[in-house]
């Protein structure tokens, strides 16, 4: 039900509602208002119920394990926000002169040092406000770096088949053309084909290490000697910088310019729960391009600089600082962990991966890398329990909503047919993973006794099974009203679609 | 499984049948569909448009990914499949009527580089192990 159709005439909240009327002469008359805006009336309590109602209904890293892989749904410490929410930062406007917002500039100076210490890069932007957009100045990077050199032949990027969509989307973006490698039986980057693909015409490469198949990449240092032999540059995709936290840094790989998804290794929400934020690092070889503001400190004081500063900067990407607020919630995460805390992070990530594979393997599961350890996260295959009994990947991970659980990643990466990827992440304890081999042996057991049972979840949800084929032919996102309304009355709903999951 | 025995078959799953008048009927194989799953969207190439052998030139989007479909052969597109736009499922339902678009093909020698019945099926069972 939606909050509007709570929503009487008249009804108000009237010990929040604002008390005095703003003064608003000044403002030209064809600029005011001549209806009420369309906001639902209800009262305060109302208000309260509907929302808490919402909130008991969803699935949240704050109710249940959440081992979606390619994510890092870890655990969002409640320091983090409560600091990142201190009046002084959220009162703080975005053009305040630099004088007034030391406080908050030294956050953003310290978070960029930090974030090229752990990543072994010379310069760092905190502004990307996605991976993808991350990804997207990573390679405008790239491009602004060969045409500063008049190198304009190199017209192409390379990516390998396992990466994200988005680094083929992101070349393709930047007026590169992809050329996509293969990989090998073990999940690794098909060298021989790397070699192939590689020459005077490669801009650069796209490696995500580790991989999506769940592996550590085994050839990367000979990888970054073929890509730059050749005169290309290596663009490392942090999505699963989890796994390597604190351990080894892209910089020290070779790597040239990294994408960090402050959202997922840096544990602030996201997937519904909040904005992403993607600081790029660069090698020195492309400080010259970084994309402004970045933040300075000299003088003992701490400014922003911008394109006076930096004139050969691929430009301004997002508004202000960013997703400040995001920014702010992974610094207290990186002061809190310290230099000790960022090893075990990555240590933790990759012992639950490893001790879960190893266990729903005993339970029973397929694995698709089975002579590999996992990184932080790996990948299960159900092609054999689909051809025995029509249980499918996605039928597995509707029945763990079911048991409680939020499910795994399906179907990608798309190389590995019937997969799950699973990622349990740092913050989950011993008896979670437990509970979740638990409940995926006993869908084994469902699936070859009463495999209906299984194809037909989820039983136990607010919401059924959903037609997803539906969803997709017929996308509608955008909340339809339907409002009648005189200048003098408050609206009234005429009528309200109503959603009916099948 | 079910693979017609007069089609040819490329090795990302596409067949392509030449017709008596000359023309050549392109699709995407069962197997193809199996893997995709539900289709939700078809693009196809523009009527007059003329690929390259080994072209990408349409696409087919399933819930679970959306995936390149290449020229068998090079020629220009004289027809695509109207019924597509507003049923993409009819692939799901049969793939070897689906067609997705004709050709007119600039070689009709290009079919001899592309898959028979036996050497495709000896493909799908090859990838199955």
């Amino acid at each position: 039900m939606l909050i509007f159709e709570h929503s009487r005439p008249g009804r108000r909240n009237y010990s929040q509602s604002p008390g005095a009327t703003a003064d608003v002469t000044g403002i030209p008359p064809d600029l005011m208002r001549k209806t009420p805006p369309m906001l639902p009336e209800v009262s305060e309590m109302d208000a309260v119920r509907h929302y808490t109602r919402l909130s008991q209904k969803n699935f949240s890293i704050d109710t249940q394990f959440y081992p979606l892989g390619s994510c890092t749904m870890k655990y969002n410490p409640r320091a983090c926000n409560s600091l990142a929410m201190l009046p002084q930062f959220l009162a703080r406007h975005p053009r305040a002169p630099e004088s007034t917002g030391q406080g908050f500039l030294a956050c953003m100076y310290e978070l960029q040092e930090i974030l090229k210490d752990v990543t072994g890069m010379a310069g760092v932007c905190l502004t990307p406000m996605a991976g993808a957009q991350g990804e997207l100045i990573g390679i405008a990077m790239i491009r602004a770096y060969h045409e500063s050199r008049g190198d304009s032949a190199r017209t192409e990027i390379i990516v390998p088949d396992a990466a994200h969509g988005t680094n083929p989307a992101t070349a393709v973006m930047c007026g590169y053309k992809v050329v996509e490698i293969a990989t090998d039986k073990e999940g690794d980057v098909d060298m021989d084909a790397l070699k192939a693909a590689v020459g005077p015409q490669t801009a650069g490469l796209m490696l995500t290490n580790p991989s999506t198949l769940g592996v550590f990449e085994k050839n990367v240092a000979e990888m970054s000697k073929i890509v730059h032999q050749a005169g290309g540059l290596l663009y490392y995709d942090g999505a699963n910088l989890n796994a390597i936290l604190g351990k080894v840094k892209p910089g020290d790989m070779g790597f040239d310019v990294i994408h960090i998804n402050l959202h997922k290794t840096f544990s602030t929400p996201h997937g519904g729960g909040g904005p992403g934020s993607a600081p790029v690092g660069v090698a020195p070889r492309l400080l010259p391009f970084m994309p402004v503001p970045v933040v300075a400190y000299e003088d003992e004081k701490y400014r922003w600089l911008t394109e006076k500063e930096i004139p050969q900067s691929i430009g301004r990407l997002s508004a202000h600082m960013g997703n400040a607020g995001v920014l702010l919630r992974a610094y207290v995460y990186v002061r809190l962990l310290g230099a000790e805390g960022m090893h075990r992070v990555a240590e933790f990530a990759a012992l639950n991966a490893n001790y879960l594979m190893v266990e729903l393997r005993k339970a029973g599961f397929e694995l698709a890398y089975p002579t590999r350890r996992a990184s932080h996260e790996f990948i299960v295959t159900l092609k054999d329990l689909k051809e025995k009994t029509g249980v499918t990947a996605m039928n597995v991970a509707k029945r763990l909503l079911d048991k409680g659980f939020h499910a795994p990643t399906t179907y990608f990466p798309l190389l590995v047919p019937e997969c799950l990827l699973i990622e349990p992440a740092e913050t989950e304890s011993k008896e979670t993973l437990d509970a979740f081999v638990a409940a995926m042996k006993e869908i084994l057991e469902e699936a070859l006794t009463q495999p209906d049972l299984v194809k037909s979840a989820p039983h136990n949800t607010p919401v059924r099974r959903l037609d997803d084929v539906k969803a997709a032919r017929e996308l509608d996102l955008a909340w339809k009203q339907s409002l009648t309304r005189t200048a003098t009355e408050s609206p009234t709903l005429n009528a309200i679609p109503t959603v009916t999951p099948s | 499984m079910s693979i017609p025995q007069d089609l040819k078959y490329t090795k990302s799953h596409e067949w392509v049948r030449l017709e008596e008048d000359g023309s050549a009927t392109i699709g995407i194989t069962q197997h193809a569909q199996e893997l995709l799953g539900d289709m939700v969207f078809v693009e196809t190439p523009g009527v007059g448009r003329t690929l390259k052998q080994g072209e990408e030139c349409a696409v087919v989007e399933s819930v679970k990914a959306a995936s390149d479909v290449y020229a068998p052969i090079a020629g220009e597109v004289i027809a695509i499949n109207p019924e597509l736009e507003s049923a993409p499922e009819k692939i799901n339902q049969d793939a070897y009527a689906a067609w997705l678009f004709k050709l007119k093909p600039a070689n009709v020698a290009d079919l001899d580089n592309l898959l028979d019945y036996a050497a495709y099926r000896k493909m799908l069972e090859s990838e199955e192990t």
